[in-house]
């Protein structure tokens, strides 16, 4: 196994476009050329060593695959681990913007916050971010319609808004609050939200689950209630036991999407039970 | 400057010239008999095809539309960018580049003339702006008129000769080159929220029918002598069965042909092929089409050739543009120009499992092939309707070569392949036909005298490919066809060379074409009508024509009118 350790030189304060720190890159690569591999700094087009100091470690290992570890915090490097197959990057600080976007497999774990597009157009892997992350977390680009086919997301604060937009399959699990339009023009997988969430959830969802399991100021008008489940499951092995409300939609997109919303920390929504 | 390009393989079909080993001789932007070998720059063209710069009757590459189009979609310029270079600007745009990459992406194949088809009057302006942002190409546009208000009531009224003088000076407010009709009729319809059905249905508060429509701007331009045909975009477009209102488009301008001339341009004839009921009946409907235009020589028409990818599709057909937003339920602009026409975009992916876009694509290529006078079916995929036009050498690959066009049926809806007529057909172009189909054909159709052709005198607008037609076979080689006519080897504008390899070396500023119809005596512009601008429209009737000093380079033509 390879390791390789990078240590920002300075604080940063352009931005950095950084697609080469990738597991995939580094892989069997020596210290001078991942020095070597160009990066921009602004406009200015500088090689990685001007930018990181580069140690390599090497672990006698079954696995192959390089291990990426950043120490500092890196805001404002974008896209890092875009497109990677495999590996793991690890971040000790904050990261940017477009991190891991189109990954298909392997690992990123970041110890701190992420800035917006965190995993756009994943198609498998998992990122799990202990801080906080931005807007449009596993959404595409602005206009897209390409959404998250895969792999799974795990955010242990909270997150902007618009996460999961045009998702078609994976998971996203939110362990604090979220913005608003979550799930918007969803078409598939699983967004879990323990906390709270802003307005407008899974507006023209057609497919998939979104479940909320902290306040929701109100569920749009083009939901239907369904009923109401006693437990709900968010994958294999995890299953948040509470009573929660079932509403089917979004209907202006003639859509079957379920939207969960526990029952408890909402009395406000009690008098859909009439319906029932 | 003088240019000399040494043994190439000649096509020049206007000159009857095929597969020729001579020389051409440039001086001055024009093509000359021959020039001071010594003092000339060479360019050795041996084992190399030499052919006039390609000619796009139909792309919608400037005007609101197209700029609508980009504002909608973020995502085709995220995907697609170019950097600069030291001679080119930078730009983005996969399915709309924006204006330069526009230039410069047709020049890197060895297009140098390029027709806008569809400028709102009201948006005249707009449109010549890009087009003089947009480089080395020369290029012209063809005003909407077939709901033209004044037009309509000039037509309802039987005063033909009043509606002339109008177009002209309608052609020349705007700066335009052709008369455009777009689903004639419906467009108006539409602004109340309807179409019309066929070409018989009156359109509402006007009491004039699409026919009638169609057939008085046809005897209008034949009266103005204008160098194109009407450029129709038949009603019905797009839906299931709408090979019979094309038919009837055809039919309905039979008789004002004279002496065997063409009288209606039918673009992106592909989507007016369909037959069935609906779209689960769907089926090719080109070899009606394909019957009827080998049996008359009235009708020029281009392809609309489908390409599988995301493109984005734009036209003034609000309606129809509806309908394709409710199929795929894709955001989408409906946009209203006032008084005169529609338009909508919609972006859209043509896919190879999908029954209904295969078919689309067989429709396209059974047209171009069925038919079998190449001067009377052009090379388009209405640019970016059917597809961006960066995939023509795709389609050149297709015409030529059975066995390409094999290697896609085996990827395309198993139910579209049994049914494609495709198999059946095993004819295969030459390079001579295909100069015609992209070149000498369109340069006829569109009545541009020096383009299109090598013959002295004409503009020195060149490409050279490197393929040579002598040893290989294109039907076998068809990627290497495909290969040439991305990167031409060399494409030369006006005597200049502005690519070598498929590498931009120039920034030269192509022209903006348009007529200058004289009529006997000037249009009437009555009080009334400047009453009416007053009333309806957001522009001052003052403000309303574009000026000559607004095109960066004006080549205007003049045409002596019949009245």
């Amino acid at each position: 196994m390879m390791l390789v350790n990078l240590y920002p030189l300075k604080e940063f304060k352009l931005p950095v476009v950084a697609e080469c720190i990738n597991p995939d890159i580094f892989q069997g690569k020596k210290p001078k050329e991942i020095e070597g591999l160009e990066v921009w700094e602004g406009n200015k087009q500088k090689r990685l060593g001007e930018l990181f100091k580069v140690e390599v470690a090497k672990e006698e290992s079954v696995s192959e695959a390089a291990v990426i570890t950043i120490h500092g915090d890196v805001s404002h490097v974008k896209r890092i681990g875009v497109g990677m197959k495999g590996g793991e990057i690890v971040v000790k600080g904050d990261a940017g913007m477009h991190l891991g976007e189109e990954m298909s497999g392997g690992k990123i774990t970041v110890y701190g916050n992420v800035l917006g597009w965190a995993g756009s157009m994943m198609k498998g892997g998992t990122i799990e971010i202990h801080g906080n992350a931005g807007d449009y977390l596993g959404a595409p680009y602005r206009g897209s319609t390409e959404g998250m086919k895969g792999g799974k997301i795990i955010v242990h604060g909270n997150v902007g808004n618009e996460v999961g937009a045009h998702m078609k399959k994976g998971l996203i699990k939110i362990y604090g609050n979220a913005g608003q339009f979550v799930g918007f023009r969803m078409h598939g997988g699983t967004i879990y939200v323990q906390k709270d969430c802003g307005g407008r959830g899974g507006a023209c969802m057609t497919d998939g689950t979104i479940v909320v399991g902290g306040f929701l100021e109100s569920v749009l008008p083009t939901f239907t209630i369904e009923g109401l489940r006693k437990r709900v499951k968010i994958e294999e092995g995890e299953v948040v036991e509470a009573p929660f409300y079932l509403f089917l939609g979004d209907l202006t997109e003639n859509g079957r999407g379920r939207l969960f919303v526990a029952k408890e920390p909402n009395p406000h929504l009690g008098y859909y039970e009439k319906f029932l | 400057m003088e240019l000399l390009i040494k043994n190439g393989l000649v096509y020049d079909p206007i000159n009857g010239v095929n597969e020729e080993k001579m020389d051409i001789a440039v001086k001055d932007g024009k093509i000359v008999e021959k020039v001071n070998e010594r003092r000339a720059k060479k360019i050795d063209a041996s084992g190399m095809i030499v052919m006039p710069g390609g000619i796009d009757i139909h792309s919608h590459i400037a005007g609101g539309k197209v700029n609508s189009g980009r504002l909608l979609r973020p995502e085709d310029h995220f995907k697609d960018f170019e950097r600069k270079t030291a001679v080119t600007r930078s730009g983005v745009g996969y399915s709309i580049p924006s204006t330069f990459t526009t230039g410069y992406r047709y020049a890197r194949m060895g297009w140098t003339t390029v027709m806008d088809p569809a400028m709102p009057p009201l948006e005249a302006k707009h449109t010549h702006e890009e087009l003089s942002d947009t480089p080395i190409i020369d290029k012209a546009s063809y005003p909407l008129l077939g709901d033209w208000w004044f037009v309509l009531e000039y037509l309802r009224d039987g005063k033909i000769e009043e509606c002339a003088r109008h177009v002209a000076w309608m052609i020349k407010a705007t700066k335009g080159y052709a008369i455009k009709l777009v689903n004639p009729g419906g467009l108006e319809a539409w602004g109340f929220g309807r179409n019309v059905k066929n070409i018989d249905d009156p359109v509402p508060y006007f009491g004039i029918t699409p026919r009638e429509i169609i057939r008085g701007l046809c005897r209008v331009n034949k009266l103005l002598n204008l160098p194109h045909t009407i450029h129709v975009h038949t009603n019905n477009l797009g839906k299931p069965g709408n090979y019979v209102t094309a038919l009837e488009t055809m039919k309905c301008v039979e008789d004002l042909a004279e002496d065997g001339k063409p009288v209606i341009h039918i673009t992106h004839c592909q989507f007016s092929a369909f037959k069935g009921d609906d779209w689960r009946t769907f089926e090719s409907g080109a070899e009606e089409i394909a019957n009827y235009v080998n049996a008359h020589s009235h009708v020029t028409m281009d392809m609309g050739q489908v390409i599988f990818t995301d493109t984005t599709t734009m036209t003034a057909d609000g309606p129809f543009q509806y309908i394709l937003y409710t199929l795929s339920g894709n955001k989408w602009v409906n946009h209203d120009v006032e008084t005169e026409t529609s338009a909508g975009i919609v972006p859209f992916h043509y896919r190879r499992r999908s029954y209904v876009h295969a078919t689309q694509w067989s429709i396209g290529l059974e047209l171009a092939l069925l038919i079998k006078d190449p001067w009377k079916i052009l090379m388009t995929t209405d640019h970016p309707n059917g597809g961006p036009f960066i995939a023509y050498p795709r389609i050149v690959a297709w015409l030529m070569s059975r066995k390409a066009r094999e290697a896609t049926l085996k990827k395309i809806n198993s139910k579209a392949r049994s049914r494609s007529l495709l198999p059946t057909i095993d004819r295969e172009l030459s390079f001579y036909e295909i100069a015609i189909v992209t070149r000498a054909g369109q340069a006829k159709a569109l009545g541009l005298k020096n383009k299109g052709h090598l013959g002295i005198g004409a503009d020195a607008d060149i490409a050279i490919y490197k393929f040579n037609s002598e040893t290989m076979d294109p039907s076998k080689k068809y990627k290497a066809v495909r290969r040439a006519f991305k990167r031409a080897a060399y494409t030369i504008k006006s005597g200049q060379v502005v690519v070598k390899d498929g590498e931009v070396l120039k920034h030269v500023d192509g022209a903006t074409m348009w007529l200058d119809v004289k009529t006997s005596e000037e249009a009437k512009i009555t009080e009334e009508m400047k009453r009416r601008f007053k009333d309806y429209w957001t522009v001052e009737f003052e403000n309303y024509p574009v000026s000559e000093d607004y095109l960066a380079i004006s080549q205007p033509t003049t045409v002596k009118a019949d009245v």
